[in-house]
């Protein structure tokens, strides 16, 4: 095979080989590189994933048995706070950001993202808006006390966050925490968006651009008409608690319904948010383990496109028991149904590529496999709860404790530690070790299964979210004690996994460029890729650049419409 | 796929299903009146289609992941690069629509049914005002007003006597579920909402409070007592009558009460016919007639109300009350006080 440009890369040594430890460390401090601000989320994110897992834990040993004394009824309600705050701002976002900044301009052929400066500092307010929620712990009244951390929910509904129900700072420390980690998700978008506008490589049309930078494209509009709003919400929040304003100050004639609004004209497209990356990740892996090129890509990128649009004009399905009446109520059940359609699609989609194929069960493949059909579950709940009777029950019931974790961790989480053991010898230059990797999608799997499919059921008998006991005789007892066992074994597989991560760095086998046999343009370079990505920046005639190269007989730009 | 694994899947499935059917005091799927039945329906509806759906797509992916997979005695060449087919992908977008419509129209049937059908003449009214961490109860017509157990008449399909629900809220965002009754409504401060229910058997309907409301959020139980129209309208009479204010032969009543009265147990709960008028805490008047104190969780003993008006906080942690610091002589006078209220 003769060598084509875009194989070749600038093959300079390691940049921090043979210097000062301390060097080193500044280096990272300073560093405007796309690639190494793409691991710093990553591995903010996957303390924060450890952390928020461990809150999780405690809260489920807590409801493992009724009337337990585990922890008091204050510290639960600081745990559930911290646990979804710190899992979608500081986990969920962060990790989903940080792949993208790695992989965005390594798959258009770009040397870096469009502003790294941009880049380095919204990574920064955002590993700073972390340490600040996390603060709040030592910030208040002592360590055990548990300080002043948040105890307002996740989704913080006036007026319980007013000054006259939510006295000193613990609301303080959760409002500036997500206000900063807007600003730093707001820059991120802007600069993911402006780089897959602005800098693909030769011969890159959008409609040639691999399906991971499509979906970040639109999941980046969406934190626009997301997040914004929130941020706003956040800004007349603290208005209201230091300067006397009324948005939402029910004893001063302020509307708690307005920040429901508010709140969730950000809280639903963040679910798109957060799941477009996942979808972006099966987009690129499911192919390569099936040995098929992607089928159906216009459709996928029209079904992702009308997510993100439908997206937001869902938002008031979480206010089906606020009384909006049978108009409104109406309107919100057929939007969300109807966002039903293009979800389908994906799936459809994914299921013809696999047709066909010759199926690798390597470990990416096999979370991949997870997450399709625990997707299709969460889809199927979901669509139940878009029935507005039938979630005027089970709101706020476990149920939907149960409907929503199998989409962020079943789909989401499934996906990503995908992704990890996809990409890791791209990032390492190390392969991972295949046999942890299984234990740790068994372990995974099976306390998945074991958490979310009996959650539903305590939903169905009514036990509400966000308690933090129960009586015995509901029938919730021997459910909840199930529930408790699965949250160990998921612990105790993310702790495979971490050790994995480590343990490989040191002692796996060498990756080599091309470890998986793929098609995109990241696998053309080394691994790991040098500062600068690319030598001489690539040229494409076609959405698999890798696959013109090795197939030459067969290109796909014949095929493509 | 090993069989250890299908042996399991089937048993937590039925583990499952067989709860999830249980006589429980608040299975959503064993509906005692209107409201709750329709909503079963429905979700009985939803169910059955989506598991259909789950099959169909779930089951051709497992086939095409067995009947797919990279053999050892493959050859080395691709398999064949299939790009897309228009007609598969409008197939598959065009089936999905036709069931969004179909559960759609059936959906919004149901929502019409529940939420914009006129208020009969025969209907009751009660208005329920949440508390942080209790409910109130106010009966317009006769006057009545009592807290944490609700009590409302049968309704016979025949001739139904709904009862309307006027809510809203005090504080907080609280929420209104009592899963066999109907689907819970919100109570939101600033706003009036409203719900009925129409209990078809006489009985005790549990539930709780189900939006998040602030520390004690966890013990804000609910209590509904379906009774016979002649039982309802006896227990109208009683509440209705002020409190008793005489104690002849009990001492340590009449004793209590003047220590009630003298102490700042007035400023929050009301005692009708006396000087205590409060409006913060639960009505009192009638507090023996009552299963439960602290809004559910606790048994209406004398023992258990004099560990509660002792320290509220060790029973309840959270509860807005107070610990009024009373010496064990003035506790023990005035639970024989509050034991006397019928």
């Amino acid at each position: 095979m003769t060598t084509t440009p875009v194989l070749e890369a600038i093959d300079e040594t390691q940049e921090t080989q043979g210097k000062q430890p301390l060097n080193v460390i500044y280096e990272w401090l300073t560093t405007v590189d796309h690639k190494k601000i793409g691991l710093m989320y990553i591995v903010y994110a996957l303390i924060f994933l450890v952390i928020g897992g461990f809150e999780a834990i405690l809260m489920r040993i807590q409801l493992a048995i009724p009337n337990n004394h585990f922890v008091s009824p204050q510290v639960f309600n600081q745990l559930f706070t911290m646990h979804g705050t710190t899992m979608v701002f500081f986990m969920g976002m962060p990790i989903l950001f940080g792949m993208g900044n790695y992989l965005v301009p390594l798959m258009i052929g770009a040397r870096d993202m469009a502003f790294p400066r941009l880049n380095a500092f919204s990574f920064w307010i955002s590993a700073f808006a972390g340490l600040l929620l996390y603060f709040s712990y030592i910030g208040g009244s002592g360590l055990y006390a548990a300080g002043s951390a948040p105890d307002v929910g996740w989704f913080a509904y006036a007026p319980l966050t007013s000054k006259v129900f939510s006295p000193g700072h613990s609301t303080d420390y959760w409002t500036l925490a997500v206000f900063l980690s807007g600003i730093g998700s707001i820059g991120t978008a802007l600069n993911i968006v402006t780089t897959i506008l602005c800098m693909r490589c030769k011969g890159m049309k959008m409609s040639r651009m691999p399906l991971l930078p499509w979906l970040y494209l639109v999941m980046s509009c969406l934190v626009f008409v997301a997040v914004s709003p929130l941020t706003a919400a956040q800004v007349m929040l603290t208005l209201d608690r230091y300067l006397g304003a009324h948005f939402f100050d029910t004893q001063a004639g302020g509307s708690a319904i307005l920040w429901m609004h508010f709140f969730w004209i950000f809280g639903h497209p963040e679910v798109y948010v957060l799941v477009l990356p996942a979808f972006a990740f099966a987009n690129e892996i499911i192919p390569v383990f099936s040995r098929k090129a992607m089928f159906g890509y216009p459709a996928m990128v029209a079904a992702s496109v009308s997510i993100g649009f439908i997206s937001l004009s869902v938002w008031a399905h979480h206010m089906f028991t606020a009384g909006l009446g049978p108009a409104g109520n109406t309107f919100f059940v057929f939007a969300t149904m109807v966002i039903s359609v293009p979800t389908g699609i994906k799936i459809f989609n994914w299921l013809a590529t696999i047709w066909g194929g010759k199926i690798i069960f390597a470990v990416p493949m096999m979370f991949m496999i997870g997450f399709l059909f625990q997707f299709l579950i969460a889809g199927l709940t979901g669509i139940m709860l878009s029935a507005a009777p039938f979630d005027w029950q089970l709101s706020a019931s476990y149920f939907v404790v149960a409907h929503f974790h199998y989409v962020l961790v079943g789909a989401i989480v499934f996906s990503l530690f995908s992704a990890f053991y996809y990409w890791y010898p791209k990032v390492t230059g190390k392969m991972m070790s295949e046999t942890l990797g299984k234990w740790h999608f068994w372990l995974f799997l099976i306390g998945f299964h074991l958490t979310f499919d009996f959650m539903h059921v305590p939903g169905i008998l009514g036990m509400p979210r966000r308690i933090y006991t129960y009586e015995a005789g509901r029938g919730w007892d021997t459910l909840n004690f199930i529930i408790g066992i699965g949250a160990i074994f998921q612990a105790a597989g993310t702790l495979v996994l971490v050790y994995n991560m480590i343990h490989s760095y040191y002692k796996g086998k060498d990756a080599g460029h091309d470890p998986w046999d793929a098609w995109t343009l990241e696998w053309s370079v080394p691994s790991p890729p040098p500062s600068y990505n690319f030598a001489i920046e690539p040229t494409v005639n076609s959405r698999r650049p890798l696959w013109d190269i090795k197939h030459p007989e067969d290109p796909d730009s014949d095929y493509e419409s | 796929m090993p069989a250890w694994i299908l042996r399991g899947a089937a048993f937590s499935l039925s583990l499952v299903a067989g709860t999830a059917f249980a006589q429980t005091p608040t299975n959503v799927f064993d509906p005692a009146g209107t409201p709750a039945r329709s909503t079963f329906g429905l979700s009985m509806l939803v169910l059955s289609i989506t598991l259909v759906i789950f099959l169909i797509v779930a089951g051709l992916l497992l086939y095409a992941l067995i009947r797919f997979r990279h053999r050892p005695t493959d050859s080395n060449r691709e398999p064949a690069q299939i790009y897309g087919s228009n007609q598969i992908e409008l197939s598959w977008t065009v089936i999905p629509i036709l069931i969004v419509v179909t559960l759609f129209l059936t959906t919004t049937r149901v929502i019409l049914g529940t939420q914009a059908i006129p208020k009969p003449a025969s209907a009751m009214d009660v208005t329920v005002i949440g508390h942080q961490f209790w409910w109130e109860y106010r009966y317009p017509k006769s006057g009545v007003v009592t807290a944490n157990e609700l009590h409302v008449p049968i309704s016979d399909p025949a001739s139904p006597t709904p009862t309307y629900l006027t809510m809203s809220s005090a504080d907080v965002s609280h929420s209104f579920w009592v899963p066999r009754l109907a689907g819970k409504m919100d109570l939101i401060p600033n706003r009036v909402n409203t719900m009925w229910i129409d209990p078809e058997a006489t009985g005790l309907y549990l539930g709780q409070c189900a939006q998040y409301c602030g520390t004690q959020h966890a013990k804000m139980l609910l209590r509904v007592y379906a009774q016979s129209p002649q039982e309802f309208a006896a227990w109208i009479e009683q509440q209705n009558k002020p409190a008793q204010q005489e104690f002849p032969g009990n001492p340590a009543a009449t004793e209590g009460q003047a220590v009630f009265m003298k102490n700042a147990c007035i400023n929050c709960h009301t005692v009708k016919g006396t000087v205590a008028t409060g409006r913060f805490g639960p009505d009192l008047t009638h507090l023996a007639s009552r299963d439960t104190i602290a809004s559910g969780p606790i048994q209406n003993t004398p023992e258990n109300l004099k560990k509660w008006v002792e320290d509220p906080n060790t029973m309840k942690p959270g509860s807005l009350m107070p610990a009024m610091h009373l010496n064990d002589h003035d506790l023990d006078v005035i639970t024989a006080y509050l034991s006397q209220l019928h």
